[in-house]
């Protein structure tokens, strides 16, 4: 498998927030694995922390392991199938933990999930939480929200402007343990070098504009970690009425992945 | 359940209550709310409330809608807007937040599922209400579904995370910062001395890139300067700061890059 420790920079934030006691977001990245994983937890008590643990937990080891014992030898179509299957066994083991257990019934997750490999990035994702792209000094959102502002938006109801004073923006029409089954929406990007990514949760773009989060990425793209921590506290400076977490990562350089042993040998006596 | 106060010329004419997905305005004796006047088209305007979005709409009117004082399209309804078809005055009163029961599960992300789905995954739990699809609120889409029907009474916190909790007012991002005062740059030293930067973003990099950078940020607390890049930290006021956000008060003198510069505050 190939390292992307000296590919990929990835730094992370996550906050409580101004309002709320506890946090209930989880996030996880390993930059030598080019993963990044964030989750954005529902449900009573501690039970939302329980969903989105389990949720980082699972998919970031166990993709790991099946990466590295697939060796690098992993087209894009095999790589988008195995986030969709782990997406699928956090969604079985939060779905069998609340059925089992009376304190974590009804508990849930929202999920992003970002690998990237043999320069493309593919993105599995359920629920509201997101993955935007900066490119050449622009921000631009990737994933489309599972809500029920978004249908909304897109069956032309409301606009986008007009959706920001929507008082029906925490209402998700997809979540991971919540049913039996879930369907994980998964796509492939092709990465440029400098691409800077995005992982946030709703407590990041629910309270700060994607005008100010590209003007953030845009002024402190030199300092990724100060972007970051820049990011969470304007969240929370705009009242920080939910936990919010960020996850950064700057790809270097382009990281094809590591050729067969033919092309190995090839390569040797060009 | 949000309401609609009908009022001509400061008196008050009645309440209406948004309890349909759909109520129409207008000078026809079917519409659910009738005006008769001839300044108010046959079908108006209608308002479509979804959960807790009430959308107004003008039906392509002769004389049009005003919502505050401005004519509409299609507009999403904000507590206490004042909607104004003729002479007439319809205020628009949200739901009123739950008593007692704190905020504190006010926005929290909740699922969104259909009731066949839910009744097919497992038995619900003992403390939450059963969920029979609210009759009043039919799905705005093929695809979306109501939630759950709110209990009667307040819920427990316990079953609360699984109601949606009425919310006081939309909170669209706040922009506390632009209370701040302008405040300015100015350039004391080098090519560009008496040069003036007015800090009118909420954030904005000074210095080289790749050489020195470091960034003022204006927040509801004040401004404050942070180092970005490079490996010599900012000077203030003679004295280099470390990797924190450090406050900036009124004339003092930046040191950056090899530039002396002073923040002022603009009155």
């Amino acid at each position: 498998m190939n390292d992307l420790s000296n590919v990929i920079e990835i730094t992370t934030a996550t906050h409580p927030g101004m309002v709320r006691s506890h946090n209930e977001d989880s996030i996880s990245a390993d930059a030598a694995t080019g993963l990044a994983v964030l989750a954005d937890g529902m449900g009573g008590y501690n039970a939302g922390e329980v969903a989105s643990g389990i949720a980082v937990a699972m998919i970031s080891a166990e993709l790991k392991k099946a990466l590295a014992a697939a060796n690098g030898e992993l087209d894009a179509a095999a790589v988008e199938r195995l986030v969709g299957e782990h997406a699928v066994r956090a969604n079985n083991a939060i779905f069998q933990a609340a059925q089992n257990q009376a304190q974590y019934a009804g508990m849930g997750t929202t999920l992003v999930v970002a690998l990237w490999h043999d320069n493309s990035l593919v993105v599995g994702h359920i629920g509201d939480s997101r993955l935007y792209r900066f490119r050449d000094n622009k921000l631009e959102q990737v994933t489309r929200d599972h809500s029920l502002l978004q249908e909304q938006i897109d069956s032309g109801l409301i606009t986008k402007a007009q959706a920001r004073h929507s008082q029906n923006k925490n209402l998700v029409t997809r979540a991971v343990g919540i049913d039996p089954e879930v369907e994980t929406e998964v796509h492939s990007y092709p990465v440029q070098a400098g691409d800077i990514y995005l992982l946030c949760s709703d407590g990041l773009n629910d309270m700060v504009t994607d005008e100010d989060m590209e003007l953030t990425l845009a002024s402190l793209q030199a300092n990724l970690p100060l972007a970051a921590a820049q990011l969470v506290q304007q969240a929370n400076d705009n009242g920080g009425r939910d936990n919010v977490s960020v996850i950064l990562a700057r790809v270097l350089k382009s990281f094809p992945a590591r050729s067969g042993l033919v092309d190995r040998l090839k390569s040797w006596f060009r | 359940m949000a309401k609609l106060i009908l009022s001509l010329e400061g008196s008050m004419i009645r309440e209406v209550a948004l309890d349909k997905e759909r109520i129409m305005i207008g000078r026809k004796p079917s519409n659910e709310i009738q005006i008769e006047n001839l300044a108010v088209s046959g079908e108006h305007a209608c308002i479509v409330t979804i959960l807790n979005d009430s959308f107004l709409e003008d039906m392509g009117s002769t004389n049009g809608t005003l919502v505050n004082g401005n004519p509409i399209k299609k507009h999403i309804l904000q507590n206490n807007d004042v909607i104004e078809i003729g002479k007439y005055k319809l205020k628009y009163v949200a739901e009123a937040p739950a008593a007692g029961h704190g905020n504190e599960d006010f926005e929290k992300t909740m699922i969104l599922r259909a009731p066949s789905k839910a009744a097919a995954a497992a038995p619900k739990p003992a403390n939450e209400p059963a969920p029979p699809p609210k009759p009043s609120t039919p799905p705005p889409t093929p695809r979306s579904v109501p939630p759950p029907a709110k209990p009667a009474e307040p819920a427990p916190a316990s079953a609360s995370a699984s109601v949606p909790a009425p919310a006081p007012a939309a909170v669209a991002p706040a922009k506390p910062a632009d209370a701040q005062p302008l405040a300015a740059v100015q350039i004391l030293s080098g090519p560009s001395a008496g040069k003036e930067l007015d800090l009118v973003k909420n954030l904005t990099t000074l210095g080289k890139p790749g050489l020195q950078v470091a960034v003022i940020t204006r927040r509801p607390q004040g401004y404050f300067i942070t180092h970005v890049e490079g490996a010599k930290f900012p000077i203030i006021n003679g004295k280099m700061i470390d990797a924190q956000a450090q406050p900036l008060q009124d004339h003092d003198v930046i040191e950056l890059a090899g530039v002396k510069m002073e923040f002022f505050v603009k009155q």
